[in-house]
């Protein structure tokens, strides 16, 4: 099949950016999206062109590295996948496609496709973890979990920490990103000493890293490539009102 | 003070001012009762003061509670993402949800206007100076004269519209904002959000067009 | 020379913990002023660098990946053992041991083996209590199932995403650390080098991958934590970013290389589609409980399976092993699928794959059992391939996995260089010359969090703290090649790309060092890697500069030094003249062709060591004594 790619680059955070077109053509439409990267940038070396940087590593959903924009649509059209889990036979022979890095200020783009997502890692030390230290944890067994908190808890915590909730959210909030985290922690008995400083700090970050306000248009939803339920936010709001009351 | 403790400030001062939409509308539904019903309603609510003003004063609180969140979160949200994409598909959200701020804009100048007409009595002085026959101001009257004008039901209509639109992602995003969801109720709060939006809109027109359509007056 | 891996004496249950109690811990406040280098965050190098900096010393951990969460680790699907005993089906520390050592071909080292058992039970104690979401029984107690052929159900499982868990707990742990000011993480940063000086390690040299900054790190120990070189086959169930340079940097700093050639191919993988396919795509190993493995009889058939009528299909693991068919281990159905494709027989496009097919069990069972067993497997499936497992077989084929070799070790996870420790993946020691399911995890977090904070620490008593000082010229001497070497990688300016040359090597590998290898296969390779990594070195093409990001600069480096280490695995996979476990040379086998292992030629851990450019590396020898366990061979028929 035949593809237009229209691939924003840029080389540096301090230097433009603008649209590029690329034909990648007599492609496999059983390709993967990063696959048709990987041809396009061959092709491009062939000529002497620097290659399109994009950030990728285990291609097959779990690392969270891949990110991009894909028609207006963050990873892609496919719901609940990554970019490298999109192959191209749900694209039309000939189709044009745009594809853009994520977009919000607290992700600087670094080049082309690639952002800094470190402000995740930042909110993740604000207070996304349990305070134990190796070797003081008590027998497994003595704490037990209900199956259902423990398995609402892995809803949460399949979260990939890819950025698409930012990127599809029409505000730039990170909001289902804090709440998969928050939640996953507040549905388990560990989680639950710290609970209160977690949420006020991690949300504390979250504003100070410059994302938007979430307003429930709930698009992170469907953006995610772990499809994290937008309950999650509703938890996350719940258990700040109730950290602020007591505060 | 944080993102989410303004956007829970705007949820709860925005469901202030929806038990507030259902309170009032269900004053104007006196309007079927027929003159003396409406007429002595009002002077009721104007013969105790106190409440009223407190309860004008609580209103007003709300609403610049709600307008002053609403502006911060949204110039935030402007400035969080600097650079817009080129090309944006939306999947899940619905048009009330994109419009929050046109509508509520909308909603504003139709509130201001709404007062300047029935409240102070500025806009049509001529249709809202009478008096009944018990010395009363005569609320009917002004209301019949004024939506024989179809200008002015227009107006109505359209204001009412605004509000409608704005309810109909602001209440079930309210109960979200404020963590009463889960996600059974998620469905359900926007659902039920969507519904009393309809209805309120519903029984507000109402009242314009059946003057217009002269069933009323 | 014997290497000595200074196991500490006395009873194989007692060992680790007299030598525990024995080993010097540090006072926090002199801890404070070592600073421990780790590189790599997965589970061994996370775990590690959050439990140095619990005890006090100041840890810079550094990774490719824009984040520290994003290490291959994460990738881990089916569980993690432990010998928690929970079911009460008679599993044991004693047990588990047991079966690492049979299951690693008696290849890897008794008291090592017994240790990580041991500690198995503490892991699981860490994860739970940081909030991993383990599945649970309906009475709230963590679950259990049976994994990888083992009889017993001691494997711990957060749905299909253990290692994910695992490495976010450790991750999290981690980073409560760099908010307390213990831990600096260096994303998107790369070892390129190690610095020894007076015979010690003191410290690396990196390169930002953003600025293209290099520049050299000074720790008082260098902890390594940088996974396997399964990429070395270009294609394998690694991530893309997998590389062996930081260990095989080390190598040529003096570091000794133990085993290179024991690598595990997983038989269950979605076989290749194209020429640009750039992931092999492991599917769980359970799908051989249901379904039938077959190849057609006839050389090239090209009918579609459903019109190959039973008899003249080859059932070929069956009728090979009619008591394990379809269930025998790993090594053995990765072996018999690449002999029947060699045969011309393989299916798919290029002849490239095995059926396994459903339709017996859909009748018998149900399509709606199928369903509930495997659905997101076929699902899986189908989005890769666009083809429907319930109406026509799937097609598998093996796919490179894990490397059980790695840098040699002794018991403290100290490498032959003092001051460098070696951990998880990246070193040699548990897991012989075959790793057992769901023993990858255990072993990474055996070594972070309860191994070797204590070891390093150790080592580090009664030495005096550098400080960061960098002042030796060593440091400079090393910035100075790293640097060297990025310049000549952009002045070749030639015409192939470097994925092309990987591509080269990986396909040279494969069919030479693979599943199967012979000495002739191995000659030919060993006579063929120089050619390609000259052809490399005069026609690789590397755009754009030093100093800015370039990932093809990055690649450049590790293709180049896969291109170096590819002749080690070799070597020594034709020095091993022996079959054991996933090293199998069809020059030693028994008659009904399995695996013949030589106890009284090769029951050591080869460890090489560098000896220069263009010199045949030295052979050291560790040899394995078994005390506890007698040798004895396996048997699948």
């Amino acid at each position: 099949m035949r593809l237009t790619l229209r691939v924003w680059r840029q080389k540096s955070a301090k230097e433009p950016g603008r649209f590029e077109t690329y034909e990648a053509k007599d492609i496999s439409p059983d390709l993967s999206f990063l696959e048709l990267l990987d041809v396009v940038n061959d092709g491009l070396q062939q000529r002497g062109l620097d290659p399109i940087a994009f950030d990728h590593d285990c291609r097959e959903g779990i690392c969270g590295s891949c990110a991009m924009m894909i028609n207006g649509e963050a990873h892609g059209p496919q719901p609940a996948v990554a970019a490298c889990q999109l192959y191209l036979r749900h694209f039309k022979d000939g189709e044009t496609l745009t594809i853009e890095p994520w977009r919000a200020r607290a992700f600087p783009i670094i080049r082309d496709l690639i952002v800094d997502r470190s402000a995740f890692d930042r909110i993740i030390q604000a207070g996304g973890y349990v305070s134990v230290d190796t070797g003081s944890a008590p027998e497994a067994n003595s704490v037990p979990v209900p199956k259902p908190d423990a398995e609402e808890a892995m809803d949460a915590a399949a979260c990939i920490g890819c950025g698409a909730c930012v990127a599809a959210c029409p505000n730039a909030s990170a909001m289902l990103f804090v709440a998969a985290k928050v939640s996953h922690l507040a549905k388990l008995p560990q989680g639950q000493a710290e609970r209160k400083p977690r949420v006020l700090n991690m949300v504390e970050q979250m504003d100070r890293e410059g994302f938007g306000n979430c307003t429930n248009h709930y698009e992170c939803m469907a953006a995610c490539p772990k499809s994290i339920h937008v309950k999650f936010i509703a938890q996350l709001n719940r258990d700040y009102l109730k950290a602020c009351r007591r505060r | 003070m944080s993102s989410i403790g303004k956007k829970a400030l705007m949820a709860a001062s925005g469901l202030v001012l929806v038990g507030f939409v259902i309170a009032h509308l269900a004053g104007n539904l006196l309007v079927y009762g027929g003159p003396s019903a409406l007429n002595a309603y009002a002077e009721k609510l104007r013969h105790v003061p106190p409440l009223l003003w407190s309860a004008r004063v609580f209103l007003l609180a709300a609403v610049a509670v709600h307008i002053a969140t609403s502006v911060q979160l949204a110039i935030e949200n402007r400035r969080a993402r600097p650079q817009r994409y080129r090309v944006q598909r939306m999947a899940e959200t619905t048009l009330a949800a994109r419009t929050m701020l046109p509508s509520g804009l909308l909603v504003l100048a139709y509130v201001i206007y709404h007062l300047l007409h029935f409240t102070f009595r500025a806009a049509h002085p001529e249709l809202s100076r009478a008096t009944d026959a018990l010395g009363r101001h005569d609320v009917y009257a002004m209301v019949v004269l004024s939506f024989q004008q179809p200008p002015i039901a227009f107006a109505y209509v359209v204001g009412m519209a605004a509000v409608c639109l704005h309810l109909n992602h602001g209440i079930g995003s309210a109960a979200q904002t404020l963590g009463w969801t889960d996600e059974r109720t998620l469905r359900w709060w926007a659902r039920a959000g969507r519904l009393l939006s309809f209805a309120l809109f519903i029984g507000y027109i109402s009242i314009p067009l059946s003057i217009l359509l002269g069933l009323v007056g | 020379m014997i290497l000595d891996p200074k196991i500490p004496p006395g009873p194989l249950p007692d060992k680790w913990e007299a030598h525990r109690k024995a080993l010097k811990a540090l006072d926090p406040s002199v801890a404070q002023r070592c600073r421990v280098l780790v590189v790599g965050t997965g589970l061994a190098g996370a775990s590690a660098a959050a439990t140095l900096a619990e005890r006090g010393f100041q840890v810079e951990a550094l990774c490719f990946q824009d984040s520290a969460r994003r290490a291959h680790s994460i990738a881990a699907q089916g569980g993690i053992n432990a010998a928690k005993n929970y079911p009460k089906d008679g599993d044991s520390i004693e047990r588990l041991f047991q079966d690492t050592i049979k299951g690693g071909d008696f290849r890897s080292r008794e008291a090592n083996v017994y240790r990580l058992a041991e500690i198995s039970n503490a892991i699981i104690d860490q994860c739970a209590a940081q909030g991993v979401p383990f599945a649970r029984e309906y009475d709230g107690h963590l679950a259990n199932r049976s994994f990888g052929g083992v009889k017993v159900r001691r494997t711990f499982y957060a749905r299909g995403q253990t290692g994910q868990q695992l490495l976010l707990g450790a991750y999290q742990a981690m980073m409560r650390q760099v908010k307390a000011g213990r831990v600096r993480v260096h994303p998107r940063t790369e070892m390129l080098d190690l610095v020894v000086a007076d015979g010690e390690t003191r410290g690396i040299v990196v390169r930002d991958l953003v600025t293209g900054e290099i520049h050299a790190l000074s720790g008082d120990a260098v902890v390594l934590a940088t996974g396997g070189y399964s990429t070395v086959y270009h294609l394998s169930t690694n991530a893309k970013g997998c590389n062996v340079t930081a260990a095989y940097r080390a190598y040529r700093r003096g570091a000794h290389f133990a085993n290179p050639c024991f690598t595990q191919i997983h038989p269950t993988c979605i076989p290749l589609a194209g020429r640009y396919q750039s992931k092999l795509t492991l599917m769980s190993e359970s799908l051989r409980n249901d379904g039938r493995i077959w190849v057609p009889k006839q050389k090239g058939d090209t009918r579609p399976p459903s019109q190959i009528p039973e008899a003249e299909r080859d059932y070929y693991l069956e009728r090979r092993y009619p008591s394990y068919g379809n269930l025998a281990p790993r090594d053995i159905a990765s072996r018999a699928a690449k002999a029947v494709c060699d045969e011309g027989r393989g299916v798919g496009p290029g002849g490239q794959g095995v059926y396994l097919d459903f339709a017996d069990a859909v009748r018998k069972l149900g399509r709606k059992t199928i369903q509930e067993r495997y659905g997101n497997l076929f699902d899986m499936y189908r989005e890769i391939t666009d083809e429907d497992a319930y109406a026509a077989p799937m097609r598998i084929y093996p796919a490179p996995h894990y490397a059980m070799g790695g840098l040699w070790v002794d018991y403290n996870l100290m490498g032959t260089i003092p001051g460098l420790f070696v951990i998880g993946e990246a070193n040699f020691s548990d897991h012989g010359a075959n790793r057992l399911g769901a023993s990858a995890l255990m072993q990474g977090l055996a070594d972070g969090y309860f191994i070797a904070p204590l070891t390093v620490a150790d080592y580090l008593s009664g030495r005096k703290p550098q400080r960061g000082d960098a002042a030796h010229p060593a440091f400079a001497a090393a910035r100075r090649e790293v640097e060297e070497r990025t310049r000549r990688l952009l002045a070749v300016r030639g015409k192939r790309t470097v994925d092309a040359f990987h591509r080269d090597l990986g396909k040279l590998m494969w069919d030479d060092c693979g599943m199967s290898r012979s000495a002739a296969g191995l000659t030919r390779a060993l006579a063929e890697i120089p050619r390609i990594r000259d052809a490399f070195w005069k026609d690789v093409t590397v755009l754009g500069g030093g100093e800015e990001l370039n990932q093809a600069l990055e690649r450049a480096g590790r293709v180049a030094d896969f291109l170096e280490f590819a002749e080690l695995i070799c070597r020594d996979a034709l020095h091993r003249e022996e079959s054991c476990g996933g090293h199998f040379r069809v020059e030693h086998q028994t008659a009904d062709g399995e695996a013949k292992r030589d106890d009284a030629r090769f029951c050591y851990v080869a460890a090489w060591q560098f000896a220069g450019d263009g010199q045949p590396p030295v052979l050291h020898r560790e040899p394995l004594a078994f005390d506890a366990i007698p040798l004895s061979e396996r048997s699948y028929k």
